[in-house]
């Protein structure tokens, strides 16, 4: 594996609007994964106020309540740095608000649509069902070549992807982008991803944030694997009980039908 | 009569041991009487404490020094802070005619709505088990349109925390201001009124008219302009400044800026209901210990301090709080319904603190800190049960003090009562 001159750019985004379930995680898992195998990594936190930088390599959205959200998608939008910089190939995680945001339109905090920044096909808006709240577990595109994502979601919103955005994967456990009879959760639309399972979601799935990283280092060569022996048995944990709630959830589905 | 069942009630729970029998109390007799909460308001002077950090510590110290001159106050000591507690709590004395009652966050609009109280102490606001409690400013909004139903009902709240002022300040009520110098502002980026983006500097480059003397930070939202209110009583440098201008050293047994803060809403209150400032900071403290935190418990030749913390903002002062090495610490990090079920907060967290000391992560959501504490760089051994990591830690703590050595133990709420239990 060869050396990379200057470091990988980790941006996360506006951290004090879109970071309600400690998505600022996601920065810290792909700085330390590089670190780990001696590739030098800067995480830049953009405050709100601030334009975010346009040479990024990988750029965080996260999650955030409905008032800090407008005012996350009004300043993106003016700057318009973002859309310039996934033209040039920057890597996107979009989680929860971010994922809604990055679309075409999601619901403001009245219910009414709004505009999103247009840089990905889908479209949001206020679910009228229940909120979706639990563990999820999603069985990703084979495409990406990666084991079962595991991860929490709370959120009221619902997404439908348009042509274009393909879903990261099938909700084995939980809700994902809305109430279906054949679930789908996220989306990947060149190399932005977008996901429900939110906060630190790279942290339960490590092969994940591998893989964002791999789509910037990847002319270096494979990632050398690391010892994630104590993430291994958390994710083996959560599995497993997402797996139990999955079942009680079905049944009681199957006695309210009765 | 759903007094007495009550009580019967309670008194079966305590003697089959099944809890501290003032909920099922309290259950009983709502169930009996779903007016009881009126009923039993009525006639009495009663204060009201909430916010998401501190509810707890600053009703004792209230209730302390409401009851330093005397007086007899009805007070949920424990923590039952739901319906079922506040009931419970009320029908214990019908002599007392005072109450200082900690009120869940989301139970602030119908207690004010039931109790009508005299003062509503208004701490903080910042995200804590948000898979079942909902948007932070959700609980703002619906405190500033109950105390808008309230008017006669006083409020002192912390003027350093922009989602509490805007929920105090909304109706004609008379507020108190307190200027603690809140640190944690992650949760009062926005302004809860217009959504604009709201900014903090220091008050000493503030145009000099905005502010009666020197008191830390102001904050202002940049859309709407809504600003800091000028507070009455400002904690800095550790002292506390009254109206009156005198600085009062707040010299506290309870350790930390959180504590100090909980003391200066604490005496703000006070003086509301008439206990003068002096009287009530030196009854608050003398208080060592509030419902287990705090405590010093002797075991294994070694000597554990407790500490409570559910959430970021809470854990943030705890970390503060925790000895230097070589003393050891214990982490225990549980998840059920009481904690909230998902722990994604503890990225919130900045544990990166803890580098360099000798850690035990515990409790049932061990395998989640365990990851962590590995990306904040922090070297720490698993035991999963809460009576093993007690004795780790109090060997280590041992080896590098001696006997007497001391140790931390902070665990979010339903792991620090599993620690508090072992250590018994």
């Amino acid at each position: 594996m060869t050396r990379r001159d200057s470091a990988v750019t980790v941006a996360l985004l506006y951290p004090e609007l879109l970071g309600t379930y400690g998505d600022g995680g996601n920065a810290t898992v792909l700085a330390r994964r590089l670190r780990w195998r001696d590739i030098p990594a800067d995480v830049v936190e953009v405050p709100s106020g601030t334009p975010p930088p346009r040479q990024a390599d990988i750029y965080l959205l996260g999650g955030g309540e409905d008032g800090p959200m407008a005012l996350a998608v009004g300043e993106l939008a003016a700057s318009g740095t973002l859309g310039g910089a996934i033209a040039d190939g920057a890597v996107v995680l979009a989680v929860c608000a971010g994922f809604q945001l990055m679309g075409e339109e999601f619901a403001a905090a009245d219910g009414s649509a709004q505009a999103g920044l247009g840089l990905a096909p889908w479209r949001s808006a206020r679910g009228h069902g229940r909120r979706h709240v639990g563990e999820v577990v999603v069985e990703p595109d084979p495409a990406l070549g990666l084991p079962l994502l595991t991860g929490y979601e709370n959120h009221q919103g619902v997404t439908v992807l348009g042509p274009g955005g393909r879903p990261l994967g099938r909700v084995v456990v939980g809700l994902g982008n809305h109430d279906d009879a054949d679930p789908v959760d996220g989306a990947i639309h060149g190399r932005v991803l977008g996901t429900y399972l939110h906060g630190p979601v790279l942290a339960r799935n490590p092969a994940l944030a591998d893989r964002l990283l791999s789509w910037v280092v990847g002319p270096l060569g494979p990632l050398p694997p690391l010892d994630d022996r104590d993430v291994e048995a958390l994710r083996s944990a959560r599995l497993a009980e997402a797996r139990r709630a999955g079942r009680a959830a079905r049944v009681m589905r199957r006695l309210a039908r009765c | 009569m759903a007094a007495t069942a009550g009580n019967l009630a309670a008194l079966c729970s305590r003697a089959l041991r099944a809890g501290e029998g003032s909920v099922i109390g309290g259950r009983v007799l709502l169930a009996i009487d779903p007016h009881a909460l009126s009923r039993l308001g009525a006639g009495r002077d009663i204060a009201v404490v909430s916010g998401t950090n501190g509810k707890t510590t600053t009703t004792r110290l209230l209730a302390t020094a409401a009851a330093a001159g005397g007086r007899q106050i009805l007070t949920n000591s424990t923590g039952a802070n739901l319906a079922s507690g506040l009931a419970a709590t009320l029908s214990g004395d019908p002599r007392s005619a005072e109450a200082v009652l900690e009120v869940d966050e989301g139970l602030v609009p119908a207690a004010v709505e039931a109790l009508r109280p005299r003062l509503a102490v208004l701490l903080n606001l910042s995200r804590d088990q948000l898979d079942r409690a909902g948007e932070v400013r959700m609980h703002a909004a619906r405190w500033r349109s109950a105390l808008g139903r309230s008017p006669a009902t006083e409020v002192v709240a912390n003027v350093d925390d922009p989602l509490v002022s805007w929920a105090a300040e909304g109706a004609g009520n008379t507020v108190t201001w307190v200027g603690t110098g809140q640190r944690w502002r992650l949760d009062a980026t926005t302004c809860p009124s217009c959504s604009g983006r709201i900014e903090w500097r220091r008050a000493l480059e503030a145009p000099s008219t905005d502010l009666a003397r020197h008191d830390g930070d102001v904050w202002a939202c940049q859309g709407c302009g809504r600003k800091r209110p000028v507070p009455g009583w400002v904690l800095l440098d550790g002292a506390l400044r009254g109206p009156d201008a005198a600085v009062l050293p707040l010299d506290l047994r309870l350790p930390g800026w959180a504590n100090r803060a909980n003391a200066a809403m604490a005496v703000a209150a006070a003086s509301r209901l008439g206990v003068a400032p002096r009287a009530a900071l030196a009854a608050i403290a003398s208080v060592a210990d509030v419902a287990g935190r705090y405590a010093e418990v002797p075991v294994n030749g070694a000597v554990a301090r407790l500490l409570l913390a559910k959430n970021p903002a809470g854990w943030a002062e705890v970390l503060d709080v925790i000895g230097p090495p070589p003393r050891p610490v214990v982490i225990g990090i549980n998840a059920r319904i009481a904690d909230g079920r998902d722990p994604s907060w503890l990225w919130d967290v900045p544990f990166e603190r803890l580098a360099g000391r000798d850690v035990t992560a515990t409790g049932e959501r061990v395998l989640d800190l365990a990851v962590r504490l590995r990306y904040a760089g922090v070297d720490h051994t698993v035991v999963p049960g809460a009576r093993g990591a007690i004795a780790r830690a109090a060997g280590m703590a041992r080896t590098a003090q001696g006997t007497e050595g001391e140790f931390d133990v902070a665990a979010n709420y339903t792991a620090f009562c599993d620690l508090r239990k072992a250590l018994r």
